[in-house]
């Protein structure tokens, strides 16, 4: 294993043994995605249509990755260990590739629940559908969690979070609900590979300007 | 190793450092000395790389595998024990024989008992000695040491104090204290910031 893959492989494990010790994140996002789906289902009036229960499935999504990216830096928060990863001789981009990888995890555990539920409790989900969640999941993990990383160093970290990433995923959005209910769902497809590439090249190149001065 | 040369940092209009200068030799030991809001800090973070200078110039000849910096924090996993937290860290800097160098470690500094504890159940002094374990743990060249005897017991200072003898002259160390009178013997240069 090369060492670049070796420090992400640790650093992901770290996080993924700290969430099962600590259960601060995972609990939190199935509890959330699965009371707004059930506030959803009573708040859709009889007869809306598949479409707009579609769209309210990517908003109960994004909120729910969004309580994820929020709690993702928290343990380094805690104890300065930002600064102890900064200062390894360790590719600074394994830092946000891992915490990119664990989110993913946190994120996709949630899902694994989530979309049986909106199933039963809304409308069945297609191969494209899903194949748009998981392609979502990464741009949202990408993007997320260097905005994260930009949003921990503030005191303002709440409010800060929620201000940039809501607006870059609109088009994650976009790209989710069309591969739901387009009739041509693979442009829907190839539209949020795009972002993901694009998105994720971005956060991958200019973490390391973020985590330091 | 290091050289400074009108060193200067500002916070927004605040000035925590200003006009420091200074040149240290491999193997030399710098003693930062200062009040409260002088500035130690600040300098250490900047000869760390965690901050950049406002204004003057800044060498610092070693790289990133090559120093050790004990902050304030203990830059340790809070829900990690001892051992994972070494662990990571002999991972991200290629330790060779890191089970063998981090379990040496947690013995000298009294930890091995506790090596399976999660550190948020750590005394403050119990996890100043994980953090000094962390600093050493890949052998730097370049040793930047913030306040390192805070929240150690009498033991644990004699011990640092031990450790601190057996690297002067082998290492550069640059250490700030609220007790010069402790390590001034050590010093090979002081500065002192007003």
């Amino acid at each position: 294993m090369s060492g670049y893959v070796a420090d992400v492989v640790a650093l992901a494990r770290k996080d993924l043994r700290l969430e099962l010790r600590a259960r601060d994140t995972l609990p939190a996002m199935l509890l959330f995605v699965l009371s707004a789906l059930a506030v959803f289902h009573f708040a859709l009036p009889v007869g809306a249509g598949d479409d707009a229960a579609y769209g309210l499935l990517w908003v109960a999504l994004v909120f729910t990755a969004l309580l994820g990216l929020a709690r993702a830096w928290a343990p380094e928060r805690a104890g300065g260990v930002l600064d102890g990863l900064v200062l390894a001789p360790c590719d600074r981009s394994a830092i946000w590739l891992g915490k990119t990888i664990a989110t993913l995890g946190f994120l996709v555990a949630a899902e694994i629940v989530a979309l049986p539920a909106f199933a039963l409790l809304f409308a069945p989900l297609d191969a494209t559908a899903v194949a748009g969640v998981v392609l979502a999941n990464v741009g949202i993990c990408a993007v997320g969690s260097l905005l994260a990383a930009m949003a921990a160093s503030s005191r303002a970290r709440e409010l800060i979070l929620p201000l940039l990433f809501l607006p870059l995923s609109i088009p994650l959005v976009v790209g989710g609900v069309g591969s739901s209910i387009s009739p041509e769902g693979g442009k829907y497809l190839a539209f949020l590979g795009l972002y993901d590439a694009v998105f994720a090249i971005l956060s991958w190149a200019s973490f390391e300007y973020v985590v330091t001065e | 190793m290091i050289r400074a040369r009108g060193l200067e940092k500002r916070f927004g209009a605040k000035r925590a450092l200003q006009g420091v200068t200074f040149e240290l030799d491999p193997a030399a030991t710098l003693l930062v000395t200062g009040p409260n809001g002088s500035g130690k800090t600040t300098l250490l973070r900047l000869l760390a790389g965690l901050a950049a200078p406002t204004r003057g110039q800044l060498e610092v000849d070693v790289e990133r595998a090559e120093l050790g910096y004990l902050g304030h924090e203990p830059l340790v996993y809070a829900d990690l024990t001892a051992l994972e937290n070494l662990d990571l860290y002999g991972r991200l800097y290629r330790v060779p024989e890191r089970r063998e160098r981090t379990g040496m470690l947690l013995e000298r500094f009294g930890l091995w008992e506790a090596r399976n504890d999660r550190v948020a159940s750590y005394s403050r002094g119990m996890t100043q000695r994980l953090a000094l374990c962390r600093v050493l743990l890949h052998e730097p060249r370049l040793l930047i040491l913030d306040e390192p005897f805070t929240a150690l017991d009498e033991a644990g200072s004699e011990l640092l104090d031990r450790e601190l003898a057996a690297l002067v002259g082998e290492r550069t160390i640059v250490l700030s204290t609220h007790e010069p009178a402790r390590v001034e013997k050590l010093a090979t240069t002081v500065l002192a910031l007003s």
